[in-house]
């Protein structure tokens, strides 16, 4: 037998992530079950930062007959993702540390890196059914990540509204993507956009896509889940659905609509649009009446997934940068806030309300700082990095010509800032009931303060290393397909 | 009497469409996986149908239907697992019962 194995250590995103989820499934099984095993978690974090590296590299590739293409565009949003990962595992460590929680610590790391797998490759299929499978294998095991907590009432009634809201998002992409198999012929992202003559099964294949989608990027009007899911969820576990999931579906939807459907372009990019407007406002709106701060974050998320999602409407190599730009600085700010809702809940008996963090300012001054620079970064105030990224994903719709688009983002960030600004006031001005803030000082474990350490400077800086943009809208023009979609 | 490609393709929209009625309107989280399964199952009928009568000549669509079947069984799989769950704290498994996330 000879057998050339070289192509295969171009899918090594895939294969150290693989490599990572055995290490840890093993070591779970030989360490003491109610024990603290703090070694397992810190052998947890440090392969995610070695497996971080091996994501980059800067070489395009086809496999296995154009079903796994990686180019660097992709390579690139897999470190993003890794990175996000990494941020997550730093900030449970100490809701993993519980002792109700830590002998089932394994079962998170699995379950959390299996769902990784999935987004690698449904970054960087080629072919639908790859593509479909990516997505499976990504949704599933959150279910059970959701489902983490069982005893408690609001997490398997989380569990149950995720798991079927996901099963159907996924019929109806499923039953899309058998009418683009029957007008078609064909699977392949490279052949489709040729056999496309935008009938009206076609466009029926096209909304159902655009539906299944948006059921996993949660947008309005397919995110009635989201709040529920969010807050019955454990906090981390919410902090990795809002960033990591959105961020892989939402570049996932940006590639799919780019490369498979650019001679449909005129009927998606409307939808889009208004996709994206609504999930925008409606989403402003429900978050200023939130006193609770997950489902508070989780009307955010939807809103930040409207401008996301503004990024696949303006699809030049400059709208696909911005994008995975955006969800880059959208990473580490979103991280941070959880990582502060995660650390507060632990600390005050699960308290998530925005009373808790009346006067959170007298009692414990430096995490109420870094909510407010991650506030004020998701809501876009210069010179942090959030600016900078609404910056440049309006740039490239508006060159595009969606200015009245961009012109409803712009008012809705306004609003957003209010209700941003309603945190940060709780926090600094609100005089808390009593005179003491119900959370008492206290100091976080060394995880959780690396993690919004890195968050803080990846808040700071990201927005003034320009270098870095200018790389994501170099690897952005080497996408595949790119003569396709006149890149 | 011939049997062509519409037949099944009647099947499969009558049964996505059951589907998605189901979904929204049974109280029962075991009905709703029922629904979510026939919705599931309608995609496999189109792409077995599809390249039975239409592309004979590959066996994508019926790879599709056998990766299809096997995921879906997976996602019945940890969705029985939740009901279970919710089964023995609530005992029951009527959707207005699990309903305290609002807002």
């Amino acid at each position: 037998m000879n057998t050339n194995l070289s192509p295969i250590w171009s899918l090594h995103a895939e294969l150290s992530l693989v490599a990572v989820l055995l290490v840890i499934f093993l070591a779970d099984l030989f360490r003491r079950p109610e024990g603290n095993s703090r070694w397992f978690r810190v052998l947890a974090c440090v392969l995610m930062a070695v497996q971080i590296g091996l994501d980059l590299t800067p070489d395009t590739r086809e496999l296995f007959g154009g079903m796994y293409v990686n180019t660097p565009f992709t390579s690139v949003v897999k470190s993003i993702l890794s990175a996000g990962t990494l941020l997550v595992f730093l900030q449970c460590g100490e809701w993993m540390g519980r002792k109700d929680t830590r002998h089932r610590q394994g079962e998170f790391y699995v379950l959390t890196l299996s769902t990784l797998l999935g987004m690698f490759f449904m970054v960087s299929s080629g072919h639908f059914l790859m593509f479909y499978i990516g997505l499976e294998t990504a949704s599933i095991p959150a279910a059970c990540l959701v489902a983490l907590d069982k005893y408690r009432h609001q997490g398997y009634e989380a569990g149950a509204k995720f798991i079927l809201s996901s099963m159907f998002s996924s019929a109806l992409l499923l039953y899309g993507l058998s009418l683009i198999y029957g007008t078609c012929g064909t699977l392949y992202f490279a052949d489709v956009p040729s056999l496309l003559e935008g009938n009206a099964l076609q466009a029926f294949a096209l909304v159902l896509f655009i539906a299944g989608m948006g059921f996993k990027m949660s947008l309005v009007p397919f995110h009635l889940w989201t709040a529920d899911v969010y807050q019955g969820a454990p906090t981390g576990v919410a902090a990795y659905l809002s960033v990591i999931s959105k961020g892989a579906a939402a570049v996932a939807l940006a590639i799919v609509l780019r490369f498979v459907f650019p001679f449909m372009e005129g009927q998606w990019t409307l939808v889009v649009a208004v996709l994206s407007v609504v999930s925008i406002t409606v989403a402003n709106l429900m978050a200023i009446l939130q006193t609770d701060l997950k489902r508070f974050m989780a009307f955010s998320s939807i809103s930040q997934a409207g401008y996301i999602v503004l990024g696949v409407l303006a699809g030049t190599a400059q709208g696909m940068a911005s994008l995975a730009y955006y969800i880059a600085v959208y990473v580490v700010a979103n991280v941070a806030v959880f990582a502060v809702i995660s650390t507060v809940e632990q600390h005050s008996g699960g308290l998530t309300g925005r009373d808790a963090y009346n006067g959170l300012y007298r009692t414990n001054p430096r995490l109420a700082l870094v909510m407010t620079l991650a506030l004020f970064s998701l809501g876009g105030i210069p010179p942090f990095a959030g600016f900078f990224s609404k910056f440049f994903i309006f740039a490239a719709a508006f060159e595009e010509g969606w200015w009245l688009v961009v012109f409803l983002a712009l008012l809705n960030t306004i609003i957003s800032l209010y209700y941003y600004l309603l945190v940060v006031k709780a926090m600094y001005i609100v005089e808390p009931e009593g005179g003491q803030c119900v959370v008492s000082p206290f100091r976080c474990s060394p995880g959780v303060r690396v993690c919004l350490l890195l968050c803080v400077a990846g808040i700071c800086l990201l927005g003034l290393c320009s270098g870095l943009y200018d790389g994501l809208t170099h690897w952005a023009g080497l996408l595949p397909f790119g003569a396709v979609a006149g890149l | 009497m011939d049997i062509n490609v519409i037949c099944y393709l009647l099947v499969g929209a009558v049964m996505l469409f059951a589907g998605v009625y189901g979904f929204f309107t049974r109280r029962n989280l075991l009905a709703t996986l029922i629904s979510v399964e026939l919705m599931l199952n309608a995609a496999n009928i189109n792409f077995a149908a599809f390249n039975r009568y239409l592309f004979p000549g590959a066996l994508e669509g019926h790879f599709f239907t056998l990766f299809g079947i096997a995921v879906s069984a997976a996602e019945t799989a940890v969705g029985i697992a939740i009901m279970i769950n919710v089964y023995r704290n609530v005992r029951n498994i009527q959707t207005d019962d699990i309903s305290d996330l609002k807002g």
